[in-house]
């Protein structure tokens, strides 16, 4: 469905931070992208969704298909036309309008107007809470709330790829634990194909079909998530696992500092 | 004579309050200050002046194509000045309005002269005593108009996509980006809708005062109106409206003789500036939300 073939992004004309990125997303599948800070997540993400240009970014180099099209360097408005939301990191909410003012603005490509009460319905069905903040202005919500809302507003654009960014950002874990299983129920559910950035490998590997680790921007090692978990070097780094279910104490990283063996 | 000057007073703040509209519309959605809305003010009323009395249109449909001109206006100004400086500083958009501000200053100069003009009577000219107070009948029909069109702009905010899609710009830009809401388009819209609301404005004031240039300066008179108001909220740019435009006339009618004059025009920035000493967002303006 979204496939990148070499992607290099170029900030002011100088500062080269993807280098030769490539990913797949399949339809219907919940994909994620992991890497430590700095690797080039969110740049991928914005390099997609076209957001890329009003931060003086720009794809240089190879190309972003969308269902066979291709959209790189797509002003964002036509992406989202295209059917690509995407989420992004810190929630990002319009804090002086009210929830359900938020989720209109939501659905602002739509065409099919009229369907939209059923849908601020069914955001209410995956995000109950919701349903009786309906009139609160959203700057008073709780940053979970604020988490909900910006994936219901999302989903109310009806898009066919939902892009995640860090949804696990400053959450409590039982909060970010419900959030990802309300997004992998919108994936069964509603057959929107998720594409989501995190440094919570753990929760993200959860959900996930496929995954993809990324370093210093490029794609260093992918996988379907089972082996992914398996991979020692995921288990050390990502996981922060040595023997199966013990957590990693620091005294044996003094003894052994294990290097990662995709590099070099 | 407290009624009397209540009342003047209340007209006055009407079209003011229309005014401060404008700068509170382009504030919220750019973050800028339009040093132009009172030169938008003068050619509106140049314009409906002009296809009034040069076609002999009547007043109405006048006013109505001066509208769809002030629209258009809004419209070129953005794309022409405004556009490039999307993701510039703030200041040097400021500065463009500032710029613009001298150049449809001299522009309309150059067209219409410096002499005031007057409006051909179009209302009625005989006063109308309402309960003692008698006032002509312009001054009604400004306070009518004002009125409805405030009204149909706070429920047009509130209540359609277009509005809730403004609202969602001015808080924040990039998002509003990323759900594929035209940040230009809307930018666009509210230039258009600033230049209207100036246009109904100079119309009505120069109905009143008659035009000639010095109408610009309402532009700065109408600024503490805003702040006073808080800079980016609607119902802060009405209300603001209101009350300095009674206040003024009072501290007129009871001040000025006992001073010898002056007092009215020094009021409005005596009392914008106690107000924002209590309360520095305005009266109504946006608090910063933070959470704790």
């Amino acid at each position: 469905m979204l496939v990148l073939n070499n992607v290099e992004v170029i900030y002011d004309r100088v500062i080269l931070v993807l280098k030769g990125m490539s990913l797949t997303v399949p339809e219907g599948s919940v994909v994620a992208l992991l890497g430590s800070n700095g690797a080039g997540k969110t740049t991928t993400l914005k390099a997609i969704s076209g957001l890329l240009q009003a931060e003086n970014g720009k794809v240089t180099d190879g190309t972003i298909d969308f269902c066979g099209e291709n959209i790189t360097n797509m002003d964002a408005e036509k992406v989202v036309q295209r059917g690509i939301f995407q989420v992004m990191e810190g929630r990002r909410v319009f804090e002086h309008l009210t929830v359900e003012e938020n989720l209109l603005a939501g659905s602002y490509t739509r065409k099919d107007r009229s369907n939209i009460k059923k849908d601020l319905e069914l955001v209410c069905r995956y995000f109950p809470r919701l349903l009786d903040l309906r009139h609160r202005v959203v700057g008073y919500l709780s940053g979970g709330e604020q988490q909900m809302l910006a994936i219901g507003r999302a989903l109310m654009a009806k898009p066919k790829l939902m892009l995640l960014d860090e949804p696990s950002l400053g959450l409590a874990p039982l909060l970010v634990a419900e959030i990802f299983k309300i997004v992998r129920e919108i994936n069964r559910r509603e057959g929107t194909t998720i594409l989501v950035v995190e440094q919570n490998a753990n929760v993200a590997l959860s959900i996930a079909d496929y995954g993809y680790i990324m370093e210093n921007g490029r794609i260093v090692l992918e996988g379907e998530v089972d082996k992914l978990r398996d991979n020692e070097d995921v288990r050390e780094f990502y996981l922060g696992l040595t023997d199966v279910g013990k957590k990693k104490s620091y005294r044996d990283v003094k003894h052994y500092k294990r290097r990662k063996r995709w590099l070099g | 004579m407290f009624l009397q000057l209540l009342v003047t007073g209340l007209v006055v703040g009407s079209i003011y309050a229309l005014v401060a509209l404008g700068f509170v519309l382009i504030y919220k959605a750019s973050d800028c200050i339009n040093f132009a809305q009172g030169e938008f003010l003068l050619v509106g009323a140049y314009v409906a002046l002009w296809v009034v009395t040069s076609y002999n249109v009547p007043f109405l449909p006048a006013v109505m194509l001066t509208l769809c001109l002030a629209l258009a206006l809004g419209v070129l100004v953005e794309r022409m000045v405004l556009r490039p400086f999307i993701g510039e500083p703030v200041i040097s958009v400021i500065m463009a309005t500032i710029g613009l501000s001298s150049l449809m200053r001299g522009v309309t100069q150059l067209i219409w002269g410096t002499d005031t003009m007057i409006y051909p009577p179009v209302f009625p000219q005989e006063p109308v005593n309402l309960a003692g107070v008698v006032i002509s009948q312009v001054y009604l029909w400004s306070l009518g108009l004002a009125i409805l069109l405030l009204a149909v702009f706070s429920l047009f905010f509130k209540f359609t996509t277009t509005g809730i899609v403004m609202r969602a710009v001015a808080d924040d830009q990039q998002a509003a980006l990323s759900m594929g809401i035209s940040v230009k388009k809307v930018f666009a819209i509210t230039w258009a809708i600033a230049a209207m609301v100036a246009a109904v404005g100079g119309i009505l004031l120069g109905n009143i005062n008659g035009v000639n240039s010095s109408l610009a300066h309402l532009g700065l008179k109408v600024l503490p109106v805003a702040i006073l108001g808080g800079l980016d909220s609607i119902p802060g740019a009405i209300l603001g409206g209101f009350i300095i435009g009674v206040l003024e006339n009072l501290v007129g009618g009871y001040l000025d003789p006992v001073f010898g004059g002056g007092v009215k025009e020094v009021v409005p920035f005596v009392i914008l500036v106690l107000i924002l000493l209590v309360r520095p967002y305005g009266l109504f303006g946006k608090e910063v939300i933070e959470r704790v």
